[in-house]
């Protein structure tokens, strides 16, 4: 099962302020470790919303809102993938993962779990879902 | 927490770090069984103290230090008998070489070396070439992946005694043996890293050949598999086939949302949905192979495996598959393992690239083969060649033979259905 750990947006990090030599090598500590317990699959860092931009849907005209947007709590600053064997085994990584923004620093991840294949029951929901996805490309 | 959560948490932890705490008591006690007896009992340490006090902040190291201990104690224990036994016998010259041996000290200095070199001499002593295949799996599941005795049963629809039995016998086998608890040198290395190898990609081919209705331990054992090799590719960056492993196995898994239908009936490669392929597994397959490449490992028996599948994953319709290119690599792989099999899947691929006629003669080569006896595969790919050739009711034949080698429930069915639709042209379509 897969799930990501979601680091949320902070001032310093919407502001583009590089992350500390400490912090970096504290991210670095962190994630050699789950490279070397296999269990990595993926992870970046995000750029300020300053740099994004949305899209927003109305009825049937499309809209785009270039950044950067005010919810600095709701945005998110960075992501890391793992795939673990439990849901407590991801819960023990999230608990060692490094202050997000520096020691003593506010700050906050958030963990959620992907969805698989293997969730959704066989049956002709999943293979009109499988459907989607193939007229989608 | 509840008293069950922490439970649940205390379990989480012990699979992180049970694999790293057994190697490292096993460099001080040299002996991997009982290594594991001591980190177990490190284990039921944990289970009483953390309830009521909760998680240390540091769990892994908390159950490191208290395996380590009794393992210390331990050795201390052996020394004393040791002494006494000596005394017995008023060996005084030999009480007197054995003063005070300071394991602390001795140890201390050991536990600076990296925690990795510990992990990799596991997995080498329970990868041993002196144990069955079945011992070094099961031993691998569970000293390295941390897996109980009954997960590993159910993956392998075995009763848990006999798990237990082969372990057991696995760790007396390597303790008799006095196996030393280390890497092989250089002059072994590729033929030992070649065991290990092949007892992760065998874990892997056991859960990839998991159905449905299958304990849920089967497939699970295509992950753990994948995150063995990812850890042994780590462990040993330069060892171009540990990635050609891993890349063959992330692409593999990549496909494992298409590979069976909504009824669980297995389809085949070139009939799969390619937009149900995994992009990031792909993405880590390649840069696994890429990686392999450059290490000069190209011609590898995984990595030639792994450009194989990294071919049908470059090809986002089946129809643009690049055939000619899977036939150089069916060519090349048949150089470094030729085989029955290989040679039957490169007769597929001429088949596809240089029309079935060719790819025919092939197979039809193989047909003495003794290897390929009972193998479904073969009357399966000469069905299909011959009914790519309009050759219809030989192709039927063949079909029906197939689906009675297979001992497949769900390929029987996919086979007779075959037989079905060639004997029946205008209704197949």
């Amino acid at each position: 099962m897969r799930f990501m750990i979601i680091v949320k947006a902070t001032p310093d990090s919407e502001a583009g302020v590089m992350p500390e030599e400490s912090l970096m090598a504290a991210m670095a500590g962190y994630h050699e470790e789950l490279v070397k317990a296999g269990v990595l699959l993926d992870g970046a860092g995000l750029q300020p919303s300053a740099k994004g931009w949305r899209v927003r849907y109305r009825a049937d005209r499309r809209s785009v809102i270039e950044g950067p947007f005010a919810e600095t709590k709701e945005l998110i600053a960075g992501y890391t993938l793992i795939q673990v064997r439990s849901r407590e085994e991801a819960m023990e990584w999230a608990r060692r993962f490094p202050a997000p923004m520096g020691e003593g620093v506010d700050a906050e991840i958030e963990v959620r779990q992907l969805y698989e294949m293997a969730d959704f029951a066989p049956g002709e929901a999943v293979d009109r879902f499988r459907d989607l996805e193939a007229n989608r490309r | 927490m509840t008293r069950e959560a922490t439970h649940r948490a205390i379990e989480a932890v012990w699979r992180i770090e049970s694999a790293k705490v057994i190697a490292h008591v096993a460099r001080i006690v040299r002996d991997v069984g009982l290594a594991e007896e001591l980190a177990q009992d490190a284990l039921v340490a944990a289970l009483e103290h953390w309830p009521d006090e909760g998680l240390p902040n540091n769990p892994g190291a908390w159950l490191m230090a208290t395996a380590k201990n009794r393992a210390l104690d331990r050795l201390r224990q052996d020394a004393l008998h040791a002494r006494k036994h000596e005394e017995l016998g008023h060996d005084l010259d030999a009480l007197q070489a054995h003063v005070e041996p300071d394991f602390v000290d001795a140890l201390a200095e050991a536990s600076e070396d990296d925690i990795g070199d510990d992990l990799l001499r596991l997995i080498f002593t329970a990868c041993h070439p002196l144990l069955s295949t079945d011992a070094r799996v099961a031993l691998t599941l569970r000293l390295i992946g941390g897996l109980t005795t009954d997960e590993i049963a159910r993956a392998f629809l075995a009763p848990e005694k006999t798990i237990a039995q082969r372990i057991v016998r696995a760790k007396r086998t390597l303790t008799e043996a006095r196996v030393p608890f280390e890497v092989p040198r250089a002059a072994e290395l590729p033929q030992r890293l070649g065991s290990v190898l092949e007892v992760i990609y065998l874990v892997f081919n056991e859960g990839y050949s998991a159905t449905a209705g299958d304990d849920w331990m089967r497939p699970a054992l295509c992950a753990e598999a994948l995150r063995l090799g990812r850890v042994v590719a780590e462990l040993m960056p330069d060892e171009s086939e540990a990635l050609g492993l891993v890349a063959l196995m992330e692409i593999q898994a990549s496909r494992t949302n298409a590979r069976v239908d909504a009824e669980g009936r297995p389809v085949l490669l070139m009939d799969q949905d390619r937009s149900c392929w995994a992009p990031l597994l792909i993405r880590r397959g390649f840069a696994a192979l890429a990686r392999a490449e450059a290490l000069g490992g190209a011609r590898g028996l995984y990595a030639l495996q792994a450009a194989l599948a990294a071919c049908h994953a470059r090809a986002h319709q089946a129809e643009q598959t690049d055939w000619a290119q899977i036939v150089a690599l069916y060519d090349a792989l048949a150089q470094v393992a030729n085989s029955p099999v290989v040679e039957l899947n490169r007769a597929v691929a001429v088949g596809m690239a240089f029309g079935p006629e060719a790819g025919l003669e092939i197979v039809d080569a193989l047909a003495a083969e003794p290897a390929l006896a009972n193998y479904h595969w073969l009357p399966s790919v000469r069905g299909d060649l011959l009914a790519k050739l309009g050759r219809l009711e030989e192709a039927r034949a063949e079909f029906e033979r197939a689906a009675e080698m297979t001992r497949n429930a769900r390929e029987r069915e996919l086979l007779t259905a075959r037989a079905h639709a060639v004997a029946n042209p205008t209704r197949a379509r």
